[in-house]
């Protein structure tokens, strides 16, 4: 089976977040990059999980300039047989997902993994778009995956609990707590990753309708009421009273 | 400006969701027509939101590839300039190849109202806000759960019956286990929400958390690490890398308040740490603190709740 992971770097989580440019750029001063969590530790250890139980291969695509060579490194060294760049900026999860379709369709891979929202956007937009562009079968937020007989059988997120389903290939997955375990690459991940093939391919077309106009910071918080350990009802009436929740 | 709105529906009702999604277009100053799919009891009490009107497809359709279909080929009959769904499980998986088939811009999660061809949204997972502009002539629009609540008042919508091309299902739904037996509210919709941390020590003592939960009508959340031990399942974990709540009161007990969970929970109307340590984290972002013992406070404030009513 051929599987294509979809990864993108995004800040660390510690960052803090600052704009420029009159609020329209992410200030990445001094900000550490890694590879979005949701893509690495599910979505693309899943993939490896079943490429030892199958056979076949893991290839990663990442649309973005060389400034994401460093985290597709690091998922070559999880693991990963090689790695595509899209080599472009993109501001809008329509171009990344249409980007991703031209490379990913007639019928080149069988299975195309993403997470389930990156942690700097947020979208969760990335792998319905592409199986729209695909012509694939799409199972969003899934917490497991099998392909059995070329079938996927999946558990996803629903309300108030967990369906499982069952959707044809080609197919688009995206992955969500649960569908895998966090892998730590060792030396000999580290060292192979060097020397595999990390593709650089220019941009084409592709469709783009909207970009951020504008950054904001949420306002700053007030101060924090203490209330003793002895008075709950003081917080219950606090609650009820002025912050009129209750 | 004409919305076409996706209404999820639950037995025949239209879910708080949908309901949202479809308030949120009416406040936008759209003229909202919705479209529901499956059983459908009278307008599903869709036209109380402000619908005027509502696309019934009777036929029960569970892959949102033909979901997706059926929104599309709504939207274009209609007209509509905007689309609009709710941005959970559901809206996830039909809004981005919706977006696609219309050749349509498309905002994910808002938390404001659409203004002129700009939206503000949440982005770094609670850090920050962005406002996005689109540039399409359609934009499709997915709302944040219980960012906006539902309006009410508006008349019974017409209802008609509509048969769109849908084509073949390449996804069917074999199963369904539900998360919780007690029929709260799912996390992110939730209204209220008790959480708490590795500071309660173990999974047998989350019966207080329960407790003060049940009281006050509220869904139980958890922190990381207590999801990743197996003490609480998946999805209760929130934070930056679980799932991202704001509900109106958050409680937290025996949470340290990292900035990876803080993300996650950052965006409630009002949050409430209970901690032993008077220096935690979470005293910064909470709004009510009390410094102690969860295990003594949960059952007190349980306690005054009750002497409530
Ligand atoms: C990439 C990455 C992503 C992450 N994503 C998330 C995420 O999404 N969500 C998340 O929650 N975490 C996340 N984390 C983990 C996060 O950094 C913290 O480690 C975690 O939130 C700590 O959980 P905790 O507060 O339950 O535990 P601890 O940090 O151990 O804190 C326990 C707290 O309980 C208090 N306490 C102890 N006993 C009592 C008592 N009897 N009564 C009251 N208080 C008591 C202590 O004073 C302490 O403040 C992430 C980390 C990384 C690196």
């Amino acid at each position: 089976m051929k599987i294509l992971v979809c990864i993108s770097k995004a800040p660390d989580t510690t960052s803090r977040i600052a704009f420029t440019e009159g609020d329209t750029q992410f200030d990445s001063n001094g900000v550490q990059f890694i590879v979005n969590p949701y893509d690495e530790w599910y979505a693309l250890v899943r993939a490896l999980e079943l490429k030892e139980a199958q056979g076949g291969s893991v290839t990663t695509i990442t649309v973005g300039e060389a400034d994401c060579d460093p985290v597709i490194r690091k998922a070559l060294a999880i693991g990963a047989d090689d790695a595509v760049r899209i080599d472009a900026n993109p501001t809008d999860a329509l171009q990344v997902a249409s980007l991703i379709a031209s490379h990913a369709s007639e019928g080149r891979y069988d299975l195309v993994l993403c997470g389930k929202e990156t942690i700097d956007h947020n979208g969760s937009v990335v792998g319905g778009m592409l199986a729209e562009l695909m012509n694939a079968s799409f199972v969003s937020l899934a917490t497991s995956l099998e392909v059995e007989g070329g079938v996927v059988k999946a558990t996803r997120e629903a309300a108030g609990g967990l369906e499982s389903v069952e959707a044809s290939l080609p197919a688009v997955v995206s992955a969500a707590k649960g569908m895998a375990e966090q892998r730590i690459p060792n030396m000999r991940g580290i060292m192979a990753a060097r020397t595999k093939p990390l593709n650089v391919v220019p941009a084409g077309d592709a469709l783009q309708a909207a970009s951020v106009a504008k950054f904001e910071l949420p306002p700053a918080k007030g101060d924090c009421k203490m209330i003793s350990a002895d008075q709950p009802e003081e917080l219950v009436r606090l609650l009820r009273e002025e912050a009129k929740v209750l | 400006m004409k919305c076409l709105a996706y209404l999820p529906t639950h037995d025949g009702q239209a879910t708080k969701a949908g309901l949202e999604a479809v308030s949120y277009a009416k406040k936008c100053g759209a003229d909202v027509v919705a479209l529901a799919i499956g059983a459908l009891n009278a307008d599903g009490g869709v036209g109380s939101a402000g619908a005027s009107k509502v696309l019934h497809v009777a036929q029960d359709l569970q892959d949102e590839a033909q979901i997706a279909r059926a929104v599309s080929e709504a939207a274009r009959a209609e007209g509509a300039s905007l689309v609009v769904a709710p941005h959970n499980h559901v809206g996830r998986a039909v809004a981005p190849r919706v977006a696609v088939r219309l050749g349509a811009g498309m905002v994910p999660g808002v938390t404001g109202l659409l203004e002129g061809s700009t939206v503000k949204r949440n982005v770094f997972s609670g850090k920050a806000m962005a406002h996005v502009s689109v540039d399409s002539e359609v934009k499709v629009i997915t709302t944040t759960p219980n960012a906006f609540g539902v309006e009410g008042g508006g008349a019974e919508a017409a209802v008609e019956s509509f048969a769109p091309e849908v084509g073949e299902a390449s996804l069917k739904v074999t199963g369904f286990k539900a998360s919780s037996s007690d029929g709260s509210v799912p996390l992110p919709e939730a209204v209220r929400v008790v959480s708490a941390g590795r500071g309660l020590k173990g999974p047998e003592h989350w019966g207080i958390v329960e407790e003060l939960a049940t009281t006050l009508e509220a869904t139980t959340a958890c922190s990381r690490p207590v999801s990743d031990m197996g003490w609480r399942p998946h999805h209760e974990h929130v934070g930056q890398t679980g799932i991202t709540i704001r509900p109106d009161l958050y409680i937290a007990a025996g949470i340290s308040g990292a900035i990876q969970h803080l993300a996650g929970v950052n965006q409630s109307k009002v949050i409430v740490a209970i901690n032993t340590d008077p220096e935690a984290p979470f005293f910064k972002a909470a709004d009510y603190g009390i410094v102690g013992d969860a295990f003594e406070v949960l059952p007190k404030l349980t306690e005054a709740i009750k002497n409530l009513s």
